[in-house]
């Protein structure tokens, strides 16, 4: 039978049922496009207007039943499309799935694997819903997460099935459940093994259903489709928008377009709610919100993920065993994700007890996970069978890798080195997880400095996603290759940074806590800076932080980076802040006194007496131009990292620091920030900035010939044509 | 501007808010009656001479809606010729009814009114008629919304008000009311409220706590924490970026009272009093209104006193008593902290902490209870303030003649 679709089949079968089968023909998941679109839309016609056809089941031949949209399509969106387009866009498959759940034939959704966005969408647009039992089978709707709402219907549909109170949750959260949970939320009927989903799909036609959507029946009601005047309802979606404030504040425009389709649209009948949905997901499209968040917290980070910075033509690395030196936060950190993702450990301090609690920490962060249900003793043990702590340096013997996690010193690491090199396998690659000292004075004390390179992971390493991978002057792309093939075994975020002072995310982190303290010095009420740095969308402010690394870090880095006449070296303000802090015996929350006092019982606040040695200004600036601040002392850096040759692309650039240390990610990351004001604008008021407080806010020449040229960081999308998919 | 003058005054007592509140199972169209029928009986009244009847109300739906002031004018037998109508503007909404008929009067377009309010809310519960400034998300949240309880903490954190401090002036508030009850100061404005049998079913403020101290309000747990968690203190902080820890200073015990009730206030012209043969009690100055800060929303007093002064040509020292609606104790006592207003010329008797807040009715009675106490006291002028929903502020002015 010759087949008129491309990404679909279908089976009618001598009892009536047609089957209509998801098959992607280019890719291995089914993703809605455009020809996807075309193809449902034909089929579905055909499945109308044949009569021997009494009921559909929708499934798919892929493991999973249907991923989301294609989202190098929705990258674009902002770049290329009008808000008009973009509806269009949007309701090119809200038709497709309202022509589905009003033809008049009951249709049922077998779904045999995991259903997300798009694919979760089509599900809910069918009469019945069967999903297969594997837990990792999940479904939801996480639109919200790439700045963007479900725009097939995913809100009114799912706010219909089981009401306001609780799609919120899941389309504010974009959180996916599991099949259980799935069935207890009510936004899935049945569950079956994988292989029986379309069995009981068939039992469900066969109980002769209504073909057709409860609500496109009479009599449908909710309380919240009246809107304001069920006031329950009604105060429950304002009690919605200050949640909202709470957990993503003012920046990310997509929760607030969520809750706006849901509360506005369960008012509406169908058709008038889906073209209301689809006209927020045109505001959201077109917004960069979208495309920052899509670009860097999806593409640029898969991409990183599966090695787009890995030198190519170098074979694969395996790896067998690992060798951790330093069993502290750090090293206790890197053991945990070595032995989770299979390898052995040998996690080594300066005596056993110390390595031992080392190992302790990952019996810690699994027990609560066992405890929560979350994993199996039986894996935990396993898992810990697979960590040896010890302080003997001969069980090194036969690593592919060792990762070195002792004390900043040079000395240490050094001998370190040396006594690492001893026992390893020639072909063994040694890391040093150093954030601050230089990888290629380092290397020095390797007999294979070819061999040699930085592997920066973030504190705790079992949390944050980034690894900082630091190139020496000798190191080679086998070592670079193997150190990111490390990273993606660990699932981390690799980016890749030339060796230089601070290397990137260190060095640029760093601008965010001068920042605060300059502020503190022109005058700025200190709960302004903090407050400021959290309305921008940093976790924490920088005193707290400063508070955390202590005051005599960045002090000594400064330091040494004038000593050391470090080309980079550009002037910061809030020195003299950090030094008094010093002087005053404030310079940490380790040491009980810092920016805040840390009463024993109760929150830390900040130390009255700040007032007294900073006294504030009578005049204190707006919220947006201490946001404005923040932003700019850190993209400004990022871009002369990029000059400097430190970074080699945007995506490293902006990855670092949105996974690093938390730059917003509405923003997109530190580069993104700059397309996103427009280079020409951020070079103007970089200029501003400067004048008004100093020349680490001046922008180079070479910045200021890109923005003369109008040159963005990432290039412009091709036009809508180019995108389309054949 | 004609002058308008005050004939009369009258309210109800305000009964606990609640289902075990005396006037529970009154509702509020009969609250509005029989404020209408005692002004006009205790005046022997021809009501046709009356031009207009307007009732302002904070939850105008439901029982409270369909112009509740019409249904009242009929109900209480008034003349059919008397026009009504219905006022919101959040609590300022009595005394905005009462502005309205004096700008009518004032404009030669009526000769005599009645303008009053009425809340009962026990029965049209607070949030009921809901409304886009507070339950539509794109509107709340674009505008920094947040309850009137975390912008009364926001005042006292930024005023520096601790905990004791906002006690003690509700403290005092107990005890002035205490005092203007056990004096009988409000025996010449209430009507007790009777039930369908025709018996008194309330004579008295009955929200009223006479024993509090600082003391016994000490041990009321603060009442806005669990709002502030749901995310109404950062925007607090979003739109107060000087504050590092929104202080919860506000309780019960400190805020103004749930409470139902009723008050009218009888305007007319000159040549009203003599075709009522009424004397008039005192004159209307002059009034104004005035939005402020929606987020605190609580701030409006201050900055309307000073618009209310100007219309008038007035200053502040002119000004012998104030009357300003205790909606939170930060409220009254940021008012008299800006504006140097000394403590015992304002809320002489109390005010809402002690008594209850009618929200709709509040304007309507706090004007007679200052004009009776400027009776009592024999002083000339006042000026009535109330704070209102979404940084509503309004004020009127009289002075005995």
């Amino acid at each position: 039978m010759t087949n008129r679709y491309r990404h679909i089949r279908i089976e009618k079968g001598s009892d009536g049922v047609a089957l209509l089968i998801l098959d992607n023909a280019d890719e291995k998941m089914n993703v809605v496009a455009d020809r996807f679109i075309a193809d449902m839309s034909t089929a579905i016609e055909e499945l109308r207007k044949d009569d021997s056809v009494q009921g559909v089941i929708l499934t798919s031949a892929k493991p999973a039943f249907m991923a989301g949209a294609d989202l190098k399509l929705m990258v674009t969106g902002f770049d290329r499309m009008t808000a008009l387009e973009a509806y269009e866009f949007s309701h090119n498959a809200t038709r497709m799935h309202r022509a589905l759940e009003t033809m008049g034939k009951p249709v049922a959704c077998a779904m045999n694997g995991l259903a997300l966005g798009g694919g979760f969408e089509l599900a809910l647009a069918c009469h019945y819903r069967v999903l297969s039992e594997d837990p990792k089978a999940i479904v939801g709707l996480p639109e919200v997460t790439l700045g963007l709402l479900p725009a097939s219907g995913g809100t009114q549909r799912l706010t219909r099935i089981i009401g306001m109170e609780k799609a919120l949750p899941l389309l504010l959260t974009g959180k996916a459940l599991a099949p259980r949970k799935a069935l207890e939320a009510g936004i899935v009927d049945a569950l079956a093994p994988a292989d029986k989903v379309v069995e009981k799909a068939r039992e469900w036609l066969a109980s002769s259903p209504e073909p057709s959507q409860p609500w496109d029946r009479k009599g449908f009601f909710l309380p919240e489709m009246r809107g304001m005047m069920a006031p329950e309802a009604a105060m429950s979606a304002s009690f919605a928008a200050a949640n909202i404030v709470r957990d993503a504040g003012y920046h990310l425009p997509a929760p607030l377009a969520i809750l706006r389709a849901v509360s506005e649209g369960i008012q509406l009948p169908m058709n008038r709610a889906l073209s209301l949905e689809s006209k927020y997901f045109a505001t959201l499209l077109t917004d960069p919100v979208a495309r920052n968040m899509i670009r860097t917290t999806f593409i640029s980070k898969q991409a990183a993920q599966k090695g787009a910075r890995r030198p190519e033509g170098v074979p694969k690395t395996e790896f067998k065993k690992v060798g951790v030196i330093g069993a502290g936060m750090m090293g206790s950190g890197i053991a945990l994700v070595s032995a989770a993702a299979g390898l052995d450990v040998v996690l080594i301090d300066r005596d056993t007890a110390s390595a031992e609690k080392g190992k302790g920490y990952s019996e810690k962060v699994w027990g609560k996970q066992v405890s929560r249900g979350q994993l199996t003793q039986d894996k935990m043990d396993q898992m810990l069978a697979r960590i040896t702590p010890t302080d003997d340096f001969a069980v090194l013997e036969g690593c592919d890798i060792v990762i070195e996690a002792v004390f900043e010193d040079t000395d240490i690491k050094a001998e370190t080195t040396r006594k690492v090199e001893a026992v390893v396998p020639e072909h063994a690659v040694y890391a040093s997880n150093t954030s601050t000292l230089p990888i290629t004075g380092l290397a020095n004390a390797s007999k294979r400095p070819d061999q040699f390179i930085g592997m920066h992971f973030f504190s705790p390493v079992d949390r944050m996603a980034l690894l900082e991978i630091i190139v020496g002057e000798k190191t080679s792309s086998e070592t670079l290759a193997t150190a990111i093939d490390f990273g993606m075994l660990v699932h981390k975020i690799p980016i890749v940074v030339n060796d230089s002072r601070g290397f990137y995310t260190s060095r640029v982190f760093q601008t965010l806590i001068y920042e605060g303290a300059a502020m503190l010095e022109d005058g700025v009420e200190p709960a302004r800076i903090e407050n400021a740095a959290k309305a921008a969308g940093f976790p924490v402010g920088p005193l707290a932080l400063i508070d955390e690394v202590t005051a005599d870090l960045p002090i000594k880095i400064n330091e040494q980076a004038i000593e050391q006449n470090d080309p980079n070296y550009v002037a910061r303000g809030g020195v003299d802040v950090l030094k008094k802090m010093i002087e005053l015996g404030r310079s940490s929350r380790k040491s009980g006194a810092g920016f805040y006092e840390y009463p024993p019982e109760g929150k830390k606040h900040l130390w009255q007496g700040l007032a007294e040695h900073f006294p504030s200004a009578e005049e204190q600036p707006d919220q947006e131009h201490l946001v404005q601040r923040f932003l700019y002392a850190q993209s400004i850096e990022s871009a002369r990292c990029l000059e400097q040759g430190v970074l080699e692309t945007p995506e490293d650039a902006d990855l670092g620091s949105v996974y690093g240390w938390g730059f917003p990610a509405w923003t997109g990351g530190t580069l993104s920030y700059i397309d996103t004001v427009g280079i020409e604008e951020f070079v103007k008021q970089a200029d501003a900035l400067t004048q008004k407080y100093g020349e680490r806010f001046a922008p180079s020449n070479w910045l200021r010939k890109r923005a003369e040229k109008g040159e963005s960081f990432y290039d412009a999308p091709a036009a809508k044509a180019d995108m389309e998919l054949a | 501007m004609e002058d308008v003058f005050i004939y009369d005054h009258v309210r109800t007592p305000r009964g606990k808010g609640r289902p075990d509140g005396a006037l529970h199972e009154i509702p509020p169209v009969q609250l509005v009656t029989q404020v209408l029928e005692a002004v006009r009986d205790r005046s022997e009244l021809d009501t046709a001479l009356l031009d207009d009847v307007v009732i302002g109300c904070a939850q105008p739906v439901s029982e409270q809606g369909g112009v509740l002031a019409r249904a009242a004018v009929l109900n209480a037998d008034y003349s059919e010729t008397v026009a009504a109508q219905q006022i919101h503007r959040f609590c300022a909404s009595g005394l905005e009814a009462v502005n309205n008929v004096a700008a009518q009067i004032g404009a030669g377009m009526a000769s005599a009114g009645i303008g009053g309010g009425v809340e009962s809310m026990s029965r049209v519960k607070l949030g009921y008629d809901t409304g886009a400034w507070v339950a539509d998300p794109g509107v709340a949240f674009n505008n920094y919304y947040a309850p009137q309880g975390i912008g009364a903490d926001i005042i006292a954190t930024l005023e520096g008000y601790e905990r004791e401090d906002v006690d003690a002036f509700a403290a005092e508030s107990q005890k002035r009311a205490a005092l203007a009850w056990n004096e009988r100061r409000f025996d010449r404005s209430i009507v007790p409220v009777k039930d369908v049998m025709g018996e008194i079913i309330l004579d008295n403020d009955e929200y009223r706590r006479p024993e509090t101290t600082v003391e016994t309000l000490a041990s009321l747990k603060p009442a806005f924490p669990a709002l502030a968690a749901m995310g109404y203190d950062r925007i607090a902080k979003e739109r107060y970026p000087q504050i590092e820890e929104l202080k919860h200073v506000h309780t019960g015990g400190n805020s103004s009272g749930i409470v139902d009730g009723a008050g009218v206030v009888l305007l007319g012209n000159e040549g009203f009093g003599k075709s009522a043969g009424l004397k008039p009690r005192a004159r209307i100055r002059g009034w104004a209104t005035i939005g402020s800060e929606p987020t605190i929303m609580l701030t409006g007093p201050f900055a309307v006193a000073k618009k209310a002064l100007k219309h008038t040509g007035m200053s502040k020292d002119d000004i012998d008593l104030w009357e300003l609606n205790e909606a939170f104790a930060s409220v009254v006592m940021r008012f008299m902290d800006h504006m140097e207003v000394d403590h015992s010329k304002m809320n002489v008797n109390g005010g809402a902490i002690a008594l209850g807040h009618p929200l709709g009715a509040t304007g309507a009675m706090i004007l007679g209870t200052v004009l009776d106490e400027l009776e009592r006291q024999d002083l000339n002028t006042a000026m009535t303030l109330l704070c209102a929903g979404n940084g509503l502020g309004i004020a009127t002015i009289i002075e005995r003649v």
